[in-house]
């Protein structure tokens, strides 16, 4: 596996890899995210409790989870850039992080005006919105911190290592709703013995997930071949590849 | 369909104020990521070219005076 994996440590051939896999993200995120959002809003049925209000929850719940779902990877990338001193991971920590700025952004606020119909206030300071709130300043912390030093090495670093401390927040995240006494319900999809949602709205909800998940799959691509091109500016190959294209 | 009509979709059950306000900054929020990076990709190539179409100048100016 690793004589497979090694020519990806070069930045031109994980450049290539990343124009290889983005029509596939492309295809996979405009498909669901049309069909997710049509289904959604118009097909599924509505809530017996919560009415229309609920429709939210077809990007409310996938931006959620992906917010953390891009946070592992950031932190998975930081480990690998820490441990084998690979630079192309240290750049796809910092395409990640705007990302998954963007989705947490996406989950408080959908999270807000779902909020104000249903419990009547936009924010409270509870556990599950002060965690989910604390992991935005956490992106936005990783990149602030990157953006700080002159010296990309350091500065590389320095955010891997705030990347990785951050991961204690997840957990804190998921289990929110458990531990501490909260207005906001539940988990819906994570714990499959209970059924807490019908088929009729589970399935929407499933294509939005994969829509979300595939555009910030999209979007950490084309910012890491930025990075690379960015790092590599002066490199033959970036030359090269720009006359010929 | 969910909804009889048009009209009714979009007050969705009287709650389209917060259905609309989500979907819109949502699609707002991804398409302006989308795009900032798509833009940067954009700016790179045109600095990159410039900066070889810069060098080959000199390197011009270089043999005209050397000669």
């Amino acid at each position: 596996m690793w004589k497979w994996l090694h020519p990806y440590a070069k930045a031109d051939r994980a450049y290539q890899l990343c124009n290889t896999l983005l029509p596939y993200f492309a295809v996979v995120t405009v498909v669901c995210m049309i069909v997710g959002w049509v289904w959604g809003l118009a097909y599924a049925p509505a809530d017996y409790q919560q009415k229309d209000s609920y429709r939210i929850i077809f990007i409310h719940v996938p931006s959620a989870i992906l917010s953390m779902g891009a946070y592992s990877s950031m932190a998975i990338a930081a480990v690998i850039a820490l441990v084998w001193q690979l630079r192309n991971a240290e750049l796809a920590v910092i395409a990640i992080a705007p990302v998954g700025a963007c989705v947490t952004a996406i989950a408080l606020i959908t999270g807000a005006a779902w909020g104000k119909p249903m419990w009547g206030a936009w924010w409270v300071w509870d556990a599950r919105l002060t965690s989910e709130l604390i992991l935005l300043f956490l992106y936005l912390g990783v990149l602030s911190l990157y953006h700080a030093f002159e010296d990309k090495k350091a500065a590389g670093r320095a955010a891997c290592i705030l990347a990785i401390v951050g991961v204690i927040n997840l957990p804190i995240i998921h289990f929110s709703v458990e531990w501490w006494n909260t207005l906001h319900q539940g988990a819906t999809i994570t714990k499959f013995d209970t059924k807490a949602i019908d088929p009729s709205m589970f399935w929407p909800l499933m294509v939005n997930i994969v829509a979300f998940a595939g555009f910030v799959g999209v979007v950490t691509l084309i910012r890491l071949k930025n990075e690379i091109l960015q790092r590599e500016k002066h490199r033959p190959w970036v030359r090269d590849m720009l006359e010929r294209g | 369909m969910q909804f009889d009509s048009f009209a009714d979709f979009i007050a969705m059950g009287g709650y389209g104020f917060y259905v609309w306000l989500s979907f819109g900054s949502c699609a707002l929020i991804l398409l302006g990521i989308l795009f900032s990076s798509l833009n940067d990709t954009k700016r790179i190539f045109s600095s990159v070219k410039q900066q070889a179409l810069r060098e080959e100048r000199i390197k011009k100016a270089k043999q005209e005076a050397g000669q």
